[in-house]
């Protein structure tokens, strides 16, 4: 199976998705300027500043011809993962519910933390248990995640929670401690915690690899997802 | 075509002045172009001829540090040097000050920083992969100086992180001297292949001279003589629109855009736009190439209208980088740069006049050797003379406040040994700095091994870079304190504690950058500060076996309360075999052993628990056996990469029991010593001991055999185990018992220096 990974000119953790989906599968570099998704069955949109982000952040990527073809990709069903900023910017591309805010201490934050798996029915999860607790870091300015009261419940009640911060690791103040969503068709997937920085326990932590683990699985039998 | 000449006013003497030149080096120049100069040569001049770019009064001195070494591949004089670090790799690193565009502005100052130094790396070829600094201020009970920290951490996270280079070590110091002169050292490291490494020689007539990224504004406008060569003073807000402001975002295109060129080899040589612009990316690649240049201003972007030829020859805009190009190759380099949305621009082109000249359209506005500018600025010996005594007042004694707010309620706690250890723990310069790293991001580039406060330097594993199995480690280093004390053994020990640093994570060191902070060297005291570090830093590297690979000199760093401490910082790379194999400074496992090794000969002379007490700074600190220090280290080094040590520490500010307590505070685990076990020692006696500070001494830990292994190389004195949740010794006829929440709780007291 092979994972492409979109590169805006602002990307930062591009390289280290690529090196995260390549434990799993073949993984490419989709450039922002092309609509050409190379075939690929996953999409990974990476952490970094998109087009600088000076304006809110994600704003500008949706406008960006390859989120046109990711935005198609997903509609048809085809699994989106957003790290970090890619969380923002499919937020903004409205694929995913909510926003992401300043984090509440209003400083960039670059800190390891517990993330509890809430729903492991999903093709990014399907490899963990419920109730796994994964050390991930995070590292982000605007990760504090949002959402009005009736869409927070829906979304709890919908199952579209996929990761919480464990007790005392919230680290930006979000809602219901969400670290990441998926869409109510739970296809595309944001959170801000960084599972590509934790795919090797010398550099930490070894358990974000379940999440790439798991859309392998799924790439290679969709239907059982 | 007009002629410079008869645009040159008759004298300007008194313009001269007030952009820094003395009459005798107007003189010189006057001299140099046979005429006297008009306004634009003038202004190139003065920047050229400034100390930033000349380094008139340090030049000498630096030829004493030793440039040649078994790994160089890139020595002094290049945007940055290089060490081979096996494999066909080369590491690229050099560290650079921002110190008076921070004190001004410390968001922007500390930000472009950081910026200007990744231009550095990848003006050779190298892709950035590790940013450390080095940051001083005033003491944090000064409003001014929470402003600084608090501006200038933001602005290195800004920057650093936005551009996907991380950012994985350095220190911090809170001094009074640097409250109105702060430091912001920023050092970046990178990596490349050894054959794509370029220099910046220009070379090839009739090629073509490319601007490359932001365009020119006037921000920036006389940096170099302005903020870098004069002494900070009252006005300063004035010199607030001569900060640059940064552009992460451009300078991630610029990069990219200029490592693809480098990859696909378009250009002929390439070179970064830093202090004094154009004016000195230009004329120095003119000069390695032993070639003219002629540029013409009006082929410039700008970022704002009826710029004057002198002001975009001068203009310290960032994101900016100059490159010769052959015609035949043009067409590629506009393809990439247009790809990356770079503009990419032809200002000029190579000649063999050995001159810079410079046009606006048909019009001749300058006309000046490239010579005169580059290699004719007169040096100057310095005229050091020793002080008869410590010229730095005492600081105000902190320690009884400390004792109070790390909540002591043991009676006579100013002795008492577990108050101290936590009032030490407690100060601005050994607290935890988990509230300033937190702001960085430590693990973009998926290199980090050993991450800040970890381990006592950083490590990168390069196994995507090599597919093997080496890391390289890096430490930056230099306590001013120590240097005001004593200007030469204040520096050896710098030099020493960071190679100490690489030998706790197993990595042996290849080559060294420094940046030294001084005051004003035409003032004798600073002179001899001055003269006496370098002195020092040359006599422990050539011991060391470790040659300076570059680096960096800012003078003037005085206020109207006179020089800051001087402050030579060090930064070392260092190369380990096996990534696996790297000890952090945590205590691992109930049951090992606790060690010191080596032979380090503490004092409380200069010492930190000194400053708490508000004591005199003395005028000179014990002499170090260079070569004993030497042995320890490697000693250590080959335990580490035997992956003997669970862990290894050096013991530095603080002495031996903040060494302990730290390890005790990475690991989460507690020890139990016995080395005062005496009880006929008087507390007073055993306080040197305690927190007296030398270097050259090791905190280690591990299983029983390996500490024996380690005994039979070097002195290595056993001296406690490893467990529980506690600290414990027996001081005289006491013992000192502290929790490990009580030590966690005084080590994050800077969490509030934040709020």
């Amino acid at each position: 199976m092979k994972f492409g990974v979109v590169r805006f000119p602002g990307s930062c953790d591009e390289v280290d998705a690529v090196l995260a989906c390549e434990q799993q599968g073949e993984a490419e570099i989709l450039w922002h300027g092309d609509r050409d998704l190379k075939g690929a069955d996953v999409v990974v949109v990476p952490g970094g500043f998109s087009y600088g982000d000076y304006l809110r952040v994600g704003a500008i990527a949706q406008f960006s011809p390859v989120m046109d073809a990711v935005a198609e990709f997903a509609r048809a069903g085809g699994p989106v993962l957003g790290i970090c900023n890619g969380f923002q910017v499919l937020c903004e591309a409205g694929l995913l519910p909510g926003a992401l805010l300043p984090n509440v201490e209003l400083r960039f934050v670059c800190r390891q933390v517990d993330v509890e798996v809430a729903n492991a029915d999903t093709p990014f999860t399907r490899q963990c248990a419920e109730g796994d607790v994964l050390s991930i870091p995070v590292k982000h300015t605007t990760g504090r995640y949002y959402a009005p009261e009736t869409t927070l419940a829906e979304i709890e009640e919908r199952g579209q929670v996929v990761l919480r911060y464990a007790e005392d690791y919230n680290p930006n103040g979000s809602a219901n401690g969400i670290a990441g969503v998926c869409n109510a068709e739970r296809n595309v997937m944001g959170l801000m915690p960084h599972p590509e920085h934790a795919v090797d326990p010398l550099t930490g932590s070894a358990d974000g690899a379940c999440l790439f683990a798991s859309l392998a699985a799924h790439a290679a039998e969709p239907a059982a997802a | 075509m007009s002629d410079p000449a008869a645009t040159a006013a008759a004298d300007l003497r008194g313009e001269a002045r007030a952009l820094g030149l003395t009459d005798s080096e107007y003189d010189l120049i006057c001299d140099k172009l046979g005429r006297t100069p008009n306004g634009l040569e003038l202004a190139v001049f003065s920047l050229m001829w400034s100390e930033h770019c000349a380094y008139k009064h340090s030049k000498r001195l630096l030829g004493r540090l030793p440039t040649e070494g078994p790994h160089l591949l890139m020595g002094p004089g290049e945007n940055a040097g290089a060490v081979d670090v096996g494999d066909g790799l080369a590491i690229a690193f050099k560290v650079e000050s921002h110190n008076h565009p921070s004190a001004v502005e410390p968001f922007q100052g500390a930000a472009t920083g950081v910026g200007g130094i990744m231009r550095d790396i990848f003006a050779v070829g190298a892709r950035p992969i590790a940013v450390l600094d080095s940051l001083r201020f005033g003491e944090l009970d000064s409003a001014r100086s929470r402003y600084l920290l608090d501006g200038a951490v933001a602005g290195i996270g800004h920057y650093g992180n936005s551009i996907g280079v991380p950012t994985v070590g350095g220190e911090v110091y809170f001094e009074g001297p640097y409250e109105q002169n702060c430091l912001v050292n920023a050092m970046c490291l990178g990596i490349a292949p050894k054959e794509r490494l370029i220099r910046s020689a220009a070379a090839g007539l009739g090629n073509h001279l490319v601007l490359m990224g932001a365009r020119t504004g006037r921000d920036g406008i006389g940096g170099a003589s302005v903020l870098a060569s004069a002494e900070l003073g009252d006005d300063d807000a004035d010199k607030r629109p001569t900060v640059q402001i940064g552009d992460p975002f451009e300078e991630k295109k610029v990069m990219e855009a200029c490592l693809e060129l480098l990859d696909r080899e378009l250009l002929a040589s390439l070179q970064d736009l830093g202090a004094a612009g154009l004016s000195s990316s230009s004329s120095e690649m003119a000069s390695k190439g032993e070639v003219g240049l002629d540029i013409d201003v009006s082929k410039v972007p700008l970022r704002e209208e009826d710029m004057e030829p002198f002001e975009i020859m001068v203009s310290e805009s960032q994101e900016r980088m100059l490159a010769v190009v052959e015609p035949e190759q043009l067409a590629a380099v506009e393809k990439v740069c247009e790809r990356w949305e770079v503009r990419c621009t032809v200002i000029g082109e190579v000649t063999d006049t050995r001159r810079m000249r410079i046009f606006d359209g048909d019009e001749q506005v300058g006309d000046m050797p490239v010579e005169a500018l580059v290699d004719d600025c007169p040096l100057y010996d310095l005229e050091p003379e020793e002080p008869a005594e410590q010229i730095y007042p005492a600081p105000k004694r902190t320690l009884d406040e400390l004792i109070a707010t790390t909540g002591d309620d043991r009676a006579s706690a100013a002795d008492d040994p577990a108050a101290i250890l936590l009032a030490l723990l407690a100060s601005s310069n050994l607290a935890s700095r988990r509230p300033l790293f937190e702001q960085y991001d430590a693990l973009v580039q998926s290199r980090t091994v050993r991450r800040p406060e970890a381990a006592d330097a950083a490590v990168l594993q390069l196994v995507h870079d090599t597919g093997g199995s080496t890391a390289i480690a890096i430490s930056i280093d230099g306590n001013g304190r120590r240097v005001a004390c004593d200007p030469y053994w204040g520096t050896v020990e710098a030099v020493l504690e960071c190679a100490s640093n690489l030998a706790c994570v197993g990595a042996e060191p290849l080559g060294l950058t420094n940046c030294l902070n001084f005051g004003n060297p035409e003032k004798p005291h600073v002179a001899w500060q001055l003269s006496r570090s370098v002195e020092g830093m040359a006599d422990a590297l050539n011991q060391l076996g470790v040659p300076v690979v570059g680096g960096n000199v800012s003078l003037y760093n005085q206020s109207g309360d006179g020089p800051i401490y001087p402050t030579p910082v060090v930064g070392m790379v260092g190369s380990i075999p096996d990534a696996k194999r790297t000890a952090g400074i945590g205590f691992a496992e109930e049951g090992h052993v606790v060690a010191m090794c080596g032979t380090p000969q503490p004092s409380l002379a200069g010492s930190a628990l000194a400053k708490l007490r508000g004591e005199p700074l003395p005028t000179s600190l014990a002499p170090v056996d260079i070569a004993a220090v030497k042995r320890a280290q490697d000693a250590v080094r080959d335990a580490v990469r035997a992956g003997d040590l669970a862990s290894a520490h050096d013991m530095a500010e603080g002495g031996v029991l903040v060494a302990i307590a730290e390890s005790c505070l990475a690991g989460g685990i507690g020890a139990t010593l016995d080395f005062f076990g005496g009880d006929d020692a008087t507390y007073a006696e055993l306080e040197p001991y305690l927190f007296g500070e030398a270097v050259g001494g090791f905190i280690v830990s591990g299983p029983r055999d390996a500490i024996d292994r380690l005994a039979e190389r070097v002195p290595t004195d056993v001296f406690g185990s490893v467990g529980g949740d506690r600290l414990e010794l027996p001081v005289g006829d006491r013992r000192l018992s502290v929790s490990l929440d009580e030590l966690r709780m005084a080590h994050s007291a800077l969490a509030g220096a934040f709020s």
